[in-house]
């Protein structure tokens, strides 16, 4: 039933199913009088829901309470000033810039990654040899921290001092003369390209559990109807594949959506804005130029975004995951 | 299975060929930035595509024998052994009654963690940059990246394990309640040894995590209490004329990370499919 081969653990939908069907097996018969076993509840899970309120909630209230107020960072945070906030982001170029950025960096993934991450999905399923060390290498840039990453890609794209200058030099073109960081045109595309080679590996991992629980019945009895290997892909592993697609889609658009690290690094949002997106714009807004109420707004908008992609995403499109396992 | 279905999909020219890319665009640039900091950086500006000639050593002594970059190790261990042993102590203490009892507005509980999941640190930075400095005086130290960290490492601690403490038979805890054993003792002796696959690929996450972490550490720690990826990223600005020097002390900052996850791959794996698979 759940036997979908999914390796992801951060979409609800999963664990709950998992709840679900392991509910009834589990669900001990009382020790001991009621409040006993609430005590017992309270101890354990207190803790964590501490430290949860203390750094997750509490802060992220202060953001919202932060957005509605005129405040630089020092004194009382007396300047109420309702919406204006928000209608300063919303009606600054840059923070609207910085959500196309975002969004760009949603699509390009979908266009690019995907279909990318499922040929190698594929090619390394097949019976080849060095297999094992394959998938270990493909996910080598996963586990590299994205700002060391980050470093390393920045030397690589140095104007002229580069390697990848000099490549293409050597092919006999010419790179472009500010670098491929410093050409607002140009700057994302790049941050892109090294985005996907940064997390290629993870589409790679998930797609590849997912098609190993394929069973190999399934391909041989294709073979013996006389399908291709193409075939055989095409209309038994890619439908089979859908529940794991949906879940990676949500998580790369989720990390999308806040993508950070690799751009402050490779740009800090430059050159002229042409990278910033949210998570930077909010960042440079209130540690550089302690514009706390204007980077409230923004990181309440920035949460608005994700979540109503999240719950729009989980409706319409997860939701066909759990009625069709049901 | 069939002679003939173990031939199907197997390898072909075209296909090594694609994977043999992929490896080389996958590695080449930790294996360029490993090279290059074998090279000095008038071999560098000379040619930027070739092997060292003549190898240098001095750019991997210089880091390894520069005090900052130990510091700066000291202070990413530290940091990530904490939010590790707090997230995922504080993780399975959380999913045990989540798994294992039954109690009204127990489904109600587990979705406060399943939506803690939606709230990237981004969000909360500002306020929680002010939080640690001013309110708790935790600025610059290591518990006051900890702690944030492991917090927000608990929701997806939780819901990993919660499956894994409800994979647990219930005859095994029916047997201990016969032998006299309470719940938290079922926790204790049952509970805790049989779900360590589970805690081991939590504490991967999370360590992992903490190591690689960049945004929380950059507002909250300084000088000699950063942390690696703060230094790579520093260094990286303050010494750009020194690319082979760069090349070094990035490829050095990669090595834990990467050690771990190659020891632990088969348990990361397995363990995440373990979570969802029940």
């Amino acid at each position: 039933m759940t036997d979908e081969g999914i390796a992801v653990p951060a979409v609800p939908v999963h664990a709950d199913l998992a709840t679900r069907r392991t509910m009834r097996r589990v669900a001990p018969r009382p020790v001991g009088p009621r409040w006993r076993l609430r005590l017992e509840v309270a101890l354990f899970v207190t803790p964590a829901l501490a430290l949860m309120a203390v750094f997750v909630a509490w802060p992220v209230v202060s953001a919202v309470r932060m957005s509605f107020y005129r405040w630089k960072g020092f004194g009382p945070m007396d300047d109420f000033v309702g919406w204006r906030n928000y209608q300063r982001v919303l009606s600054d170029e840059v923070f609207t810039d910085a959500v196309m950025h975002n969004f760009m960096i949603v699509i390009a993934s979908v266009i690019v990654q995907l279909p990318l991450g499922l040929l190698l999905a594929m090619l390394l399923n097949r019976r080849i040899v060095g297999q094992g060390l394959l998938r270990t290498i493909v996910f080598v840039p996963y586990v590299v921290a994205e700002v060391i990453a980050g470093v390393v890609w920045f030397q690589l794209l140095q104007p002229q001092y580069g390697v990848i200058d000099h490549l293409i030099e050597m092919v006999g073109l010419t790179p472009p003369e500010q670098g491929f960081l410093g050409t607002p045109d140009l700057a994302l595309p790049t941050v892109f390209v090294v985005l996907t080679w940064k997390y290629l590996g993870l589409a790679v991992l998930l797609f590849l559990a997912g098609l190993q629980s394929v069973p190999d019945e399934l391909f041989e009895a294709a073979q013996l109807d006389g399908a291709g290997w193409w075939q055989a892909q095409r209309r038994i592993a890619l439908p089979l594949l859908g529940p794991t697609i949906r879940t990676w889609l949500f998580l790369s658009m989720i990390g999308s959506i806040q993508c950070f690290d690799m751009v402050w690094v490779l740009t800090q949002g430059g050159p002229a804005n042409a990278t910033t997106t949210m998570a930077t714009y909010l960042i440079s807004e209130g540690t550089q130029r302690h514009n706390y109420g204007i980077a409230g707004a923004a990181s309440v908008l920035l949460f608005v975004i994700g979540f109503v992609l999240a719950l729009v995403y989980q409706v319409f499109v997860l939701r066909r995951d759990r009625e069709v396992l049901r | 299975m069939t002679a003939r279905a173990k031939s199907f999909g197997g390898g072909g020219p075209l296909v090594y060929g694609i994977a043999l890319v992929t490896v080389a665009i996958t590695l080449g640039p930790v294996i360029y930035g490993a090279l290059g900091g074998f090279r000095s950086n008038e071999q560098i500006a000379r040619d930027p595509a070739s092997l060292p000639d003549p190898w240098v050593f001095s750019n991997y002594t210089a880091v390894l024998t520069n005090e900052a970059f130990w510091r700066y190790a000291v202070n990413s261990t530290v940091i990530a052994v904490v939010t590790t042993v707090v997230a995922v102590l504080l993780g399975v203490m959380a999913a045990y009654p989540l798994a294992r009892y039954d109690f009204r507005g127990r489904e109600a509980l587990f979705t406060v963690f399943v939506l803690g999941l939606l709230f990237p640190a981004a969000v909360a930075i500002i306020p929680l940059f002010i939080l640690v400095t001013r309110d708790l005086s935790l600025g610059n130290t290591w518990w006051g990246v900890a702690l944030p960290q492991a917090a927000f490492a608990l929701p997806l601690t939780v819901v990993i394990l919660r499956p894994f403490l409800m994979a647990i038979p219930r005859e095994l805890e029916e047997a201990a309640l016969i032998d006299g054993a309470s719940r938290v003792g079922i926790f204790w002796w049952l509970a805790l040894p049989l779900s360590i696959p589970g805690l081991v690929t939590v504490g991967v996450l999370a360590f992992v995590a903490s190591w690689n972490a960049y945004l929380l550490p950059l507002l909250l720690l300084q000088d000699d209490m950063r942390t690696l990826p703060l230094g790579v990223a520093d260094y990286s600005t303050e010494h750009s004329a020194d690319t082979a020097g760069v090349l070094a002390f990035t490829t050095i900052a990669m090595i834990p990370a990467l050690v771990m996850f190659l020891a632990m791959q088969r348990r990361i794996v397995s363990g995440l499919q373990g979570a969802v698979k029940g």
